[in-house]
């Protein structure tokens, strides 16, 4: 595993759009689906899955020489789940509300995709600084996903925005910004009533598929092959294959780069 | 012999069919005319305007997505007509005129252009959009009125399939629910124009009777077997709810139904086996979107599961099943 020379702000920025984990390499789903229902409940999710990916980044990309390859990914589980708790315990401690919102799904980061994929396809394999970099940009990339998903989802289907924004201010003490607790676009009793079944599952469902077309739409705007014709080239783990860095292609029999 | 300007070569196909997209349209928009009528007289001029609003939306979206997305021009070819008629004729007379509108725009631009317009959609549009809507709006969608009652003040009532849910025998006769006159969405109380509609469309053969009949067929012999043999249980079912207008209408759909006989047929018991266990077993009074939409999501299946044997071919199992004996 030779290391490549990384330019820092690739590595930043192609989490925002070009590889973003959410919408281009479809990781951590599940939390996107079940945690996007509110802007509020989103950017603490995010936040608190982009503390534990660069912690995690760092440690792993530390210890990566020291690490049996073949023991890996339990090492690298018990190195994410560590701060997981860590996290979970600030926001237990810290700002209670969130973690009653978020209930399972933030001790559910310790499985997220995202964190165990970029373990497994970057911090493995390259310098400590790249790394934190590359969870810099992963983590805005899927706190970025998240909030435009919960940003369409809320307005749409609870006619409120930012609601419930007292539960993170309360990191800042108490009533900061005059008690402002989100914006109520649609109010109860007028002609309008929102579309509750952007709350539901199939809206999140809805959604995801709409930003994804957009996500694509963007990336390959900016010359990136196709996805469907190019096989291994218009792949966005391409970069950070190891399959491909061997010489092999993933597209015999085999799914695409494992995460 | 052969004169040169005889001898005409062309590439297939030599014959083309005189039938189009736009005249099996028309064909089905003019099915849906006699119980747009009947829904005007039962439920008044309101349930007029609702369509009227639904087809338009749905007319404005199709222009407006495949100008956007740049692709050719479908609103000649009617369709969009047909998905606002049935979004509309899929809602209660009393729904706010907006719901309708958003019911329209969900069914042309999510389910039918984000897929790739006429042909391509995986779910009959109207079904989605009503399933959305029911979802997002369950008071407004559930707002039932009396028949006729728009002539003075309209009163809200229970439909026939809520009564029957509950265990009572609905409050109009059999003669009345023929005719339509019982509470339910607007396009869908009235049998018989539905079924005038429908024996329009297997006359003009753009439908085959075998997904309406099959289906139809299967929830009778269910509900026969659910209520010990008692027909008029089974006349309630039958004439209730968006049984007849999904079987006719919805079921029949050409690009979210399958193509062979044999896999319509499955699809057809499918709908009315789901339609069933939703209406004697689910908290929901009706069933019918629910099963019309998964059957869609199986068409694939079934086509491939039915799929038929080109002729001249061995028969590819039962050889394989020898050899695997043999050795």
């Amino acid at each position: 595993m030779a290391e490549k020379k990384v330019s820092l702000g690739k590595e930043f920025t192609k989490g925002l759009i070009k590889e973003n984990p959410v919408l281009r390499l479809v990781l951590g789903t599940c939390p996107t689906l079940a945690v996007s229902t509110s802007i509020v409940n989103a950017l603490g999710m995010g936040v608190s899955a982009m503390i534990v990916l660069i912690c995690s980044n760092i440690v792993i990309s530390l210890l990566r020489k020291i690490i049996p390859s073949k023991v890996r990914i339990p090492v690298y589980i018990v190195i994410i789940a560590s701060f997981v708790t860590i996290v979970q315990m600030l926001v237990k401690a810290f700002v209670p509300a969130l973690d009653a919102a978020l209930g399972v799904y933030l001790p559910l980061i310790v499985v997220n995709c995202i964190i165990l994929g970029r373990a497994e396809a970057f911090a493995g394999k390259h310098a400590v600084i790249a790394s934190a970099v590359d969870g810099v940009g992963m983590g805005v990339g899927f706190t970025l996903a998240l909030c435009c998903m919960a940003a369409i989802r809320e307005v749409l289907g609870a006619g409120t925005f930012l609601a419930g924004a007292q539960d993170l201010l309360v990191l800042f003490g108490d009533n900061v910004l005059g008690g402002f607790n989100g914006f109520t676009l649609i109010k109860e009793g007028s002609a309008l009533s929102p579309m509750t079944v952007f709350i539901l599952a199939p809206g999140g469902f809805f959604t995801f598929g709409l930003l994804m077309a957009c996500a694509n739409r963007i990336a390959e705007s900016r010359g990136k092959p196709k996805a469907e014709l190019k096989g291994c080239e218009a792949c966005p783990m391409a970069g950070s294959c190891s399959i491909r860095a061997d010489g092999g292609a993933c597209e015999d029999g085999k799914e695409e780069a494992s995460a | 012999m052969v004169n040169g300007k005889k001898l005409y070569v062309s590439a297939s196909p030599h014959l083309r069919s005189t039938v189009t997209t736009r005249r099996i349209m028309l064909d089905v928009i003019l099915a849906l005319v006699p119980a747009l009528i009947a829904s005007a007289v039962l439920f008044g001029p309101r349930t007029l305007m609702v369509t009227a609003v639904s087809v338009a939306t749905a007319i404005l979206s199709e222009f407006a997505a495949r100008k956007i997305m740049k692709r050719n021009m479908t609103i000649g070819d009617l369709s969009a007509i047909v998905t606002g008629m049935l979004v509309a004729f899929n809602l209660p007379a009393t729904i706010p005129l907006w719901i309708a509108a958003v019911g329209s725009f969900f069914a042309i631009v999510v389910v039918k252009q984000f897929f790739g317009g006429i042909g391509q959609n995986f779910a009959n549009p109207a079904i989605v959009a009503r399933i959305v809507l029911l979802l997002s709006f369950g008071a407004q969608m559930t707002n039932w009125v009396e028949p006729f009652s728009w002539k003075t003040t309209p009163v809200t009532g229970a439909t026939p399939l809520a009564q029957l849910a509950a265990g009572e025998t609905p409050s109009a006769s059999l003669l009345q629910m023929f005719l339509g006159e019982h509470g339910g969405c607007l396009g869908e109380t009235c049998a018989a124009a539905l079924l005038l509609g429908g024996l329009y469309l297997l006359m003009r053969r753009v439908i085959s009777p075998i997904i309406p009949c099959s289906y139809i067929g299967t929830v009778a012999v269910l509900m026969l077997i659910k209520g010990h043999g008692d027909l008029q249980f089974v006349a309630y079912e039958l004439l209730s709810g968006g049984l007849l207008l999904g079987a006719i209408f919805m079921a029949t759909d050409y690009s979210t139904s399958p193509l062979n006989s044999k896999a319509r047929l499955i699809f057809g018991i499918g709908c009315g086996l789901l339609t069933c266990l939703m209406r004697l077993f689910a908290s929901m009074a009706e069933g019918v979107s629910f099963a019309i939409l998964i059957m869609n999501l199986l068409v694939p299946y079934l086509e491939r599961m039915t799929a038929p044997k080109p002729f001249g071919t061995p028969k590819k199992e039962k050889k394989e099943k020898k050899e695997a004996a043999q050795a």
